[in-house]
């Protein structure tokens, strides 16, 4: 390359910097890490376990009458679950498949958790918003493969990275949805609430709440996919479950098991999506 | 009667450089020149008046008038950038936040242009909802807030949501609602405006028999001067954020304070507003017991008329007699009116509309007579003068058009 007026600054150290902020971490928080990851661990293994108790027989009907009653009562979304899980246990997947629904569970339920309240704050100050809206852009541009890195960082390898990364790929839309919902209250419910002497919390949970519940739920349904597919990419780092199965076909170029697992996949977030839908709309 | 609502000296400046904008508002300087020299926008500059207990006060303008912002500072959902709101002597711009909670849960109720009926709740779980924020424990507010809703009629709906009714009915609910709570005084935010015009006059008809049994004190909002004239005791005219001039609907239709007032005031509907008292005559009278058909005849004659009315010596509308009758009375030397006297000539009272009385006079041949509840003569009303008093309406409405 010519030499150019910019090679005047020299290369700056970003990459070094974020690799010594990393280890800092590491080395300064391993305590926290450690803890989380061993109580990570034992809750999720005990979830999957106690999900591999149910005959699978069971679980497969209690999900169809799930649908059933999402899909307001029609017929096409019950029929399309019990082919789908009938499908996944013909094909011997059905214990990656229970990993990866607690996986996804774990994360969708840490994402709403810390999303949904997060959402509220933007929405209720501007300063919040300020300065949390750059980091949600930054959290959902940044290839989902480079949080990875530090996840194994953090927690080795296993479930515990893997929710983490999902966690982060997916929290974005509950809270943007959140902060959305809230702020399309119109001015006249607010002052409504206001002028009858509403307490602050009194508006939020009585009125602003309730009227955002169907965007706040839209923007649930877009992190509970979200969690689905970050989950399949966090099997590269050894989270288990049907991605894990797509990986390793993956890594042996083998087409026919490839596509097996990653149809499952798709079955599985059909039926999370159209049923989460279905419940939306009541 | 005490003042139940006074404001002194209220300003409102939206925008930055408020204090800059304030100064030079309170220099006097113009609406415009304040924008022009800070970018700030006068919401409302200098407000100042009283509204006694137990009146309607109806503030009126046009949109952009300031009005709207001036009711919300009532009870600070719009803080005032300066000036005094005082509601029974309590100065309610100085008060924390649970002071101000307080005078909103007990002293005011708003009801809102578009209703601000909460979608996802029902009609009771609406009309509950002021006593809810208050503490007040389910049983007893169910039963207020049905006891509201059983006075608008409206309690078979209670279990509906708001938009399965129709608009009228929602803004009774809102009413409802506001009042469930029993404040002091009702603050209106073009409570009506959003609905048509027959559903508006008959919420404006209920506004004041309710009012009658309650006597709230009502500050009413509103662009209508039509109206503003049909229930308010009082109104206050906005322009820019300043209230040009206070007074009763007489007043002002009367002695406008200023160009702006008498241009909005002359776009009243004269039908609507004008009635039999204003356009009505004194009529060439008889008395019956003083006075026969000779008497008759010659005044008929002198001033050129058809017929005549008839009073007693009590001033009291006896019936009219015509010009024919009258002739052939004398003919036949009759003394008194007794035979000839007709009594089919409607009456009306003196605030009748003059829309109204067109559709009287319409199908009468003898001019409408205007009486007091005793039944006493106090003027009559010709054809000519209602459809003189309509054309005039029409023509400024021509006029207005071009």
């Amino acid at each position: 390359m010519e030499n150019s007026i910019l090679d005047v600054i020299p290369e700056i150290p970003v990459a070094d910097w974020m690799a010594n902020f990393i280890d800092w971490l590491t080395d300064n928080l391993s305590w926290l890490f450690d803890a989380l990851r061993d109580s990570g661990d034992w809750v999720m293994d005990s979830m999957t376990e106690l999900l591999l108790l149910v005959p699978p027989v069971v679980f497969i009907i209690l999900l169809t009458a799930l649908a059933f009653f999402a899909g307001s009562k029609k017929w096409g979304l019950p029929t399309f679950t019990v082919l789908g899980l009938i499908y996944i246990y013909n094909q011997g997947l059905w214990e990656p498949l229970m990993f990866t629904i607690t996986l996804v569970i774990v994360a969708s339920l840490l994402s709403i958790i810390i999303g949904v309240p997060l959402g509220i704050l933007m929405a209720k100050s501007e300063i919040a918003n300020f300065i949390i809206t750059p980091i949600l852009d930054f959290m959902q541009t940044m290839p989902a493969f480079v949080y990875l890195i530090p996840a194994v960082a953090f927690f080795g390898i296993g479930m515990v990275p893997g929710v983490f990364s999902a966690v982060i790929f997916a929290l974005p839309p509950t809270v943007r949805f959140t902060n959305l919902g809230i702020r399309q209250v119109s001015d006249e419910m607010v002052e409504a609430a206001q002028s009858f002497g509403s307490t602050g919390s009194q508006q939020l949970f009585k009125v602003e709440l309730p009227l955002a519940k169907a965007t706040i739920m839209a923007g649930i349904n877009q992190t509970v996919l979200l969690a689905l597919s970050m989950v399949v990419i966090a099997s590269m780092i050894g989270a288990p479950g049907l991605g894990e199965r797509v990986i390793n076909a993956l890594q042996r170029a083998q087409v026919g098991p490839g596509f097996v697992a990653g149809f499952a996949l798709v079955v599985l977030a059909i039926i999370l999506d159209r049923t989460l839908q279905g419940f939306n709309k009541d | 009667m005490a003042t139940k609502v006074e404001i002194q000296n209220l300003y409102k400046i939206f925008g930055k450089k408020e204090k800059q904008a304030l100064e030079l508002a309170k220099k006097g300087h113009s609406k415009e020149e304040i924008l022009e020299k800070t970018g700030a926008t006068v919401g409302v500059n200098s407000a100042s008046f009283k509204v006694e207990e137990g009146e309607i006060f109806v503030i009126m303008g046009l949109s952009g008038s300031g009005k709207s912002t001036l009711v919300r500072m009532l009870n600070r959902l719009i803080e005032p950038t300066a000036g005094d709101i005082l509601i029974d002597g309590e100065n309610v711009s100085q008060m924390n936040k649970d002071e101000l909670r307080k005078v909103r849960r007990e002293k005011l109720s708003m009801v809102f242009q578009n209703f601000g009926l909460f979608p996802h709740r029902t009609i009771l779980e609406n009309t509950e909802y002021g006593l809810e924020v208050q503490g007040v424990d389910k049983e007893t507010r169910q039963k207020k807030a049905e006891a509201a809703l059983d006075n608008a009629g409206l309690l078979p709906y209670k279990d509906q949501k708001p938009n399965q009714l129709s608009g009228g009915m929602q803004q009774r609910v809102g009413l409802a609602r506001a009042l469930a709570n029993d404040p002091e005084v009702l603050l209106m935010d073009e409570a009506f405006s959003a609905l048509d015009p027959l559903i508006r006059r008959d919420m404006q008809d209920e506004l004041l028999e309710m009012q009658e049994k309650m006597h709230k004190t009502i500050i009413f909002i509103t662009h209508d001067l039509n109206e503003s004239l049909r229930i308010g005791d009082r109104i206050a005219i906005m322009k820019d954020g300043e209230v040009v001039q206070v007074g009763t609907g007489e007043e002002i239709l009367t002695n406008p304070a200023n160009d702006y007032v008498e241009r909005f005031v002359e776009d009243v509907d004269r039908s609507k507003v004008l009635t039999a008292e204003n356009i009505m005559i004194r009529p060439q009278t008889l008395r019956a017991n003083k006075q026969g058909p000779r008497v008759a005849a010659q005044q008929m004659k002198a001033e050129g008329l058809s017929s005549m009315l008839v009073i007693d010596d009590q001033h009291q509308l006896k019936g009219y007699v015509t010009d024919k009758d009258v002739l052939a009375a004398v003919k036949s030397n009759i003394r008194n009116f007794d035979s000839i006297l007709r009594t089919d000539i409607p009456r009306v009272a003196k605030d009748t509309l003059i829309g109204d009385l067109y559709d009287i006079i319409y199908d009468s041949d003898t001019p409408v007579a205007v009486v007091d509840e005793n039944n006493r003569l106090e003027g009559i009303v010709i054809r000519s003068l209602v459809i003189g008093a309509l054309a005039k309406e029409r023509e400024e409405e021509s006029n207005n058009g071009e």
